[in-house]
C-alpha cells in the first residue's frame, strides 16, 4: 500500500462524507429563513410551525457539517503538505477569508438563532437566520474558489527562487471562470437538496396526517411546504441545467482529458456522439463498446452548436501531455469518470419527476393520501445528495493525476501531480487516520440519519405549537430559560 | 518591521482568541459532570445550567481555531505544511476530541433518555479534556523545537513529542482552561452551582498556579529573551491576583479578567520564545523554519492584512454584543425540562 493511495482514499472519505450535510444546510438555511420571513410578515402560525419543525432538523444536520469541516482544513496540512507548500500562497487566502469573512458569522449568528426565540426582538432574531443562509453560502463561494484553483489555475505564477506557485491577483483568484460556474452549480445543486428535502418530508406527511385524519394539517401546513418545495427543486433544477452546461463547456476546454474520460471518447473525432451506455472488459481504452448513443448532444454541450465539433480522444491528449510534462500517465479512471457523471445526471430525474407528480398531485387545494406517493417521496429524498456525491466524485476523480490541473492558457509552471503533493508519512500512520476516521464517520452518520428520522417522523412537537411571548423584561432572573441544550 | 513579523503578531492574536474563548469552553466541558456531582439533588438541571453556559457561543469560539489554522496556512505555508504534518498524531487526537465535542454539544438534548445524555456527557468530558492537554503539549513543542532538516522536513521521534518540558505544558494548559472554566462557571451562574464553581475554583487555583509557574518559568529559562521577563512577571502577578480574587469568593468578573491576562501572558511568552521562529530546527538552526523562510509573498500577505483588518473587528463587536444579548446568569432551577424526544416512537 502506498501512502499516495492511502491520502487519497482518506481525502476522498472525509470529502464526500462531508458534502452529505453541506448541501443540506446551504440549501435549507434560506428556505428556513423564508419560512420565518413568511411567519414573521403574515403571522400565519402554520410558518412558523414549519421553521421550528425544519429548524430542528437542520440544526441535527448542520452539527456534523461543522464537525466534519474541521477536518477538511487541517489535512490539507497534515496528509498533502507538499501541496501546501505549493500551493499555500494562493491557496490559504480562500480558506482564511472563509473563516474571517464567512464561518465566523454562520456560527455566531446560528448560536444567537437558537438561543434568541424569546430574547431577541422578532425582527432581530429574523435577521439571525438571514446572516446564517448568506454566509452559508459565502463560505460555499470560497471553498470553491480554492477547489478551482486546483481545477483551472489562474491568477497566480511559479516562482522559481520559492518553488512555488504565487499569488499574482485575488480579483483574478475570484472571478476564476471555473469558480464562478462550479460556485452556481454547487449552490443550485444545494438549493435543490434543500427543496427536496422539504418537499420529500412534507408530502410524507401530508399521507400520514391525512390517514390520521384527526387535523387540517395536511392542508394548512404541509400542503404548502411541498409545493415551495417543490417549485424550489425545480427552479433549481433549470439553474443546474444552465450552470453545469456553463461548466460543462469550460472543461471541455480547460481540462480536456477529463471531458473526453466522461465521455469514453478515445480518440479524436468530428461530432462525435454522446454515450448513454458504453461497456467494457478492461478499464482503458482497448476495450470499449459503445452500446447506446445519440447524435449532436455531444458536440452541443461542448461548443454550443450541433455541427463542425472536433474533440480530442483520450489517446491524443494522453500523448500530447506526454510532450508536454514528460513520461507518465495523464489519462484519470475511465470508468469512475464515465459513471460518476452519468450517475450525477441520472439521479436529478428522481427530485425533477418528484416534484412535477407533487404539484399535480396538490393542484386546486388537493390533498394526494396514496401510500404510493409518501414511498416516492422517501425514495426521492436522498437522491440530490446522491447527486452531488457523483458530480465532485467526477470532478475531482476527473482532475487526476493532477492536483493542480496545469491551465493551457495560464503559466505553464503551475500544476503539480497528486504524488509530488503528498506528505512524506509512513502508510501505516495515514493509515491509523483513515481508519480513525472512517469509524468514527460510520457511528457519526448512524446516529445523524437515525436522529433525522426519529425527528421526522415525530412531526412538528406540541411545544412549538405557538410562538413563545416575549420574555418581560426583569424576568431574566427567575423564569426559566426559553431555550436550552 | 516586515508584514510577516506583522502576522506573526495576528497569527499569536488569533491562537489568543480562540485560547482566550475556548479556554473557558474547555473548562466548562471538563468541569460538566464534577460541579454537578458536588450538590445534592438532581445532577441533571446542574449538569445543564453549567453547559448552557456556553450554549449559545461556544460554536462561534471554535472557528478562531479554524481561522488561526487558515490563516496560518494563508501567511505561513512553510509552518502550516511542517507542523500540520509533523505532528500528526497529536493533531488527530485533537480533531477526533473537536468532532465528539461539537456533536455531544448539540445533539445532547435530542434525546430524553439518560443513556443518551450519558454518551454526549463523555464525548464533551473527552472532547474537552482531550485538546486542554494537547494544545499545551502541542506548543511547548513548537517552542522547544522539532529535528527539522534542510528541507523542512522532520523525522519525529517520541522523545521529540513526549518529554517532561511538553508534559508539562499540557499539564499547566489543562490545569489554566480547568481554573479559568471554574471561574467562568461562577461568574455566568447563580445559586448553588455558582457556589460549587467557586469551591472548585479554590480547589484548584494553587496547584495550577504551581504548574503555571514551573512551565512559564521553564519556559523563560530555557527558550525566552530578555523582555520576556516582563511577560513572565505579569502573568505571575495576574495569576496570584486570580487566587487572591477567587480566594474572596466574590468579584468573579475581575478573576476572570485576571485569569484571562495570565492565560494572554502565556500565549506572548510562548510566541515571543518562538519568535522569529516558527519551529525551531533542533538539528541545525540555520534549518529552522522562520517568519522569513515560511511566510507568503508580500502580496498574499498585504491582501490577508486587508482582510483581517475589516473583518476581525466586525468579528469581535458582533461576538461582543452576543455576549452581551445572553449576559444573565444562569441557575439550576431555571433549566427547562428537556424537549428532546423519547428514544423509540411512542
Amino acid at each position: 500500500m502506498n501512502v499516495v493511495d492511502v491520502s487519497r482514499w482518506q481525502f476522498g472519505i472525509t470529502t464526500v462524507y462531508h458534502f452529505i450535510f453541506v448541501p443540506l444546510t446551504i440549501g435549507l438555511a434560506p428556505l428556513i429563513a423564508v419560512m420565518q420571513t413568511i411567519w414573521v410578515a403574515t403571522d400565519n402560525v402554520a410558518w412558523y410551525r414549519l421553521t421550528k419543525f425544519f429548524g430542528k432538523l437542520f440544526l441535527i444536520n448542520f452539527a456534523l457539517g461543522v464537525a466534519t469541516g474541521i477536518v477538511q482544513e487541517f489535512q490539507f496540512g497534515m496528509n498533502w503538505s507538499e501541496y501546501s507548500r505549493f500551493v499555500g500562497d494562493v491557496f490559504g487566502a480562500p480558506l482564511a477569508m472563509e473563516g474571517l469573512a464567512a464561518f465566523f458569522f454562520e456560527s455566531t449568528f446560528l448560536g444567537l438563532w437558537i438561543f434568541g426565540w424569546s430574547r431577541l426582538p422578532r425582527l432581530v432574531h429574523l435577521a439571525c437566520i438571514w446572516i446564517v443562509a448568506v454566509a452559508v453560502n459565502l463560505s460555499a463561494f470560497f471553498i470553491i474558489a480554492a477547489n478551482s484553483f486546483m481545477q483551472h489555475p489562474v491568477g497566480a505564477h511559479y516562482n522559481p527562487t520559492t518553488k512555488r506557485a504565487e499569488l499574482e491577483s485575488i480579483s483574478t483568484l475570484f472571478t476564476n471562470n471555473t469558480g464562478l460556474a462550479a460556485f452556481g452549480h454547487t449552490v443550485t445543486a444545494s438549493l435543490l437538496t434543500g427543496g427536496t428535502f422539504i418537499a420529500a418530508v412534507s408530502s410524507w406527511w401530508i399521507v400520514r396526517s391525512h390517514s390520521q385524519t384527526e387535523n387540517g394539517d395536511a392542508r394548512s401546513i404541509y400542503r404548502p411546504a411541498t409545493i415551495l418545495g417543490c417549485w424550489v427543486a425545480l427552479a433549481a433544477t433549470v439553474a443546474l441545467f444552465f450552470s453545469g452546461d456553463a461548466q460543462g463547456k469550460l472543461m471541455f476546454h480547460q481540462q480536456p482529458m477529463k471531458m473526453a474520460s466522461a465521455e469514453s471518447l478515445c480518440d479524436t473525432q468530428t461530432d462525435p456522439e454522446f454515450s448513454i451506455l458504453t461497456v467494457g472488459r478492461q478499464n482503458n481504452c482497448d476495450s470499449l463498446t459503445r452500446v447506446i448513443e445519440v447524435p449532436y448532444v455531444l458536440p452541443f454541450l461542448a461548443k454550443g452548436r450541433f455541427h463542425d465539433v472536433t474533440l480530442q480522444g483520450v489517446r491524443d491528449i494522453q500523448r500530447d501531455d506526454q510532450q508536454r510534462f514528460g513520461a507518465g500517465d495523464y489519462r484519470p479512471n475511465l470508468f469512475v469518470t464515465y459513471w460518476s457523471f452519468r450517475a450525477m445526471i441520472g439521479f436529478l430525474l428522481f427530485p425533477v419527476l418528484f416534484a412535477l407528480t407533487a404539484l399535480w398531485l396538490t393542484r386546486g387545494g388537493r390533498i394526494p393520501n396514496g401510500r404510493w406517493f409518501s414511498r416516492l417521496a422517501l425514495l426521492t429524498l436522498p437522491t440530490p445528495i446522491l447527486a452531488s456525491s457523483a458530480g465532485w466524485v467526477f470532478t475531482e476523480m476527473g482532475r487526476q493525476p493532477w492536483i493542480v490541473a496545469p491551465n493551457p492558457t495560464g503559466d505553464p509552471k503551475v500544476h503539480l501531480v497528486v504524488a509530488d503533493g503528498v506528505s512524506h508519512h509512513a502508510p501505516v500512520m495515514v493509515v491509523i487516520s483513515l481508519v480513525t476516521f472512517t469509524l468514527i464517520y460510520a457511528v457519526l452518520a448512524v446516529i445523524w440519519f437515525w436522529l433525522l428520522k426519529r425527528y421526522v417522523v415525530e412531526g412538528p412537537q406540541e411545544h412549538d405549537a405557538e410562538p413563545a411571548a416575549p420574555a418581560p423584561p426583569g424576568a431574566d432572573e427567575v423564569a426559566p430559560l426559553s431555550f436550552a441544550y | 518591521m516586515a508584514l510577516h513579523d506583522v502576522w506573526f503578531g495576528l497569527l499569536a492574536v488569533l491562537f489568543l482568541g480562540f485560547l482566550i474563548l475556548e479556554g473557558f469552553d474547555f473548562g466548562v466541558g471538563m468541569l460538566m459532570e464534577p460541579i454537578a456531582r458536588m450538590g445534592s439533588g438532581d445532577r441533571e438541571p446542574r449538569r445543564r445550567a453549567v453547559l448552557n453556559t456556553i450554549g449559545p457561543v461556544w460554536d462561534g469560539n471554535e472557528v478562531w481555531l479554524l481561522t488561526a489554522g487558515g490563516a496560518m496556512f494563508a501567511a505561513f505555508p512553510g509552518m502550516y505544511a511542517t507542523v500540520f504534518s509533523s505532528l500528526y498524531l497529536p493533531l488527530l487526537a485533537i480533531l477526533f476530541g473537536m468532532i465528539v465535542r461539537a456533536v455531544s454539544i448539540e445533539w445532547r438534548g435530542k434525546v430524553d433518555d439518560p443513556k443518551w445524555r450519558g454518551w454526549a456527557d463523555f464525548g464533551i468530558a473527552a472532547g474537552s479534556w482531550l485538546p486542554a492537554v494537547l494544545w499545551g503539549v502541542a506548543f511547548a513543542i513548537l517552542v522547544r523545537g522539532l529535528p527539522v532538516d534542510a528541507e523542512h522536513q522532520v523525522n519525529l521521534s517520541v522523545t521529540d513529542v513526549l518529554s517532561a518540558y511538553t508534559l508539562l505544558g499540557g499539564l499547566a494548559t489543562c490545569g489554566l482552561f480547568l481554573l479559568y472554566g471554574a471561574i467562568f462557571v461562577a461568574l455566568k451562574t447563580s445559586g448553588s452551582v455558582h457556589d460549587d464553581a467557586f469551591r472548585v475554583a479554590v480547589r484548584l487555583s494553587l496547584p495550577v498556579t504551581v504548574l503555571v509557574a514551573g512551565f512559564g518559568i521553564w519556559t523563560q529559562l530555557a527558550h525566552g529573551k530578555a523582555w520576556t521577563w516582563l511577560v513572565l512577571g505579569v502573568a505571575v502577578v495576574a495569576q496570584l491576583a486570580t487566587v487572591a480574587l477567587v480566594f474572596t469568593r466574590r468579584h468573579e468578573g475581575w478573576a476572570f479578567l485576571c485569569s484571562a491576562v495570565v492565560i494572554t501572558a502565556v500565549v506572548v511568552l510562548l510566541f515571543g520564545a518562538m519568535y522569529p521562529n516558527l519551529v525551531p530546527s533542533t538539528l541545525d538552526p540555520r534549518w529552522s523554519v522562520t517568519v522569513s523562510n515560511a511566510s507568503s509573498s508580500a502580496y498574499t500577505l498585504k491582501i490577508m492584512t486587508w482582510a483581517a483588518a475589516i473583518f476581525a473587528p466586525l468579528v469581535v463587536a458582533y461576538q461582543s454584543w452576543t455576549y452581551w444579548v445572553f449576559r444573565q446568569r444562569i441557575s439550576a432551577d431555571q433549566i427547562p425540562p428537556s424537549i428532546g424526544l423519547a428514544r423509540r416512537t411512542p
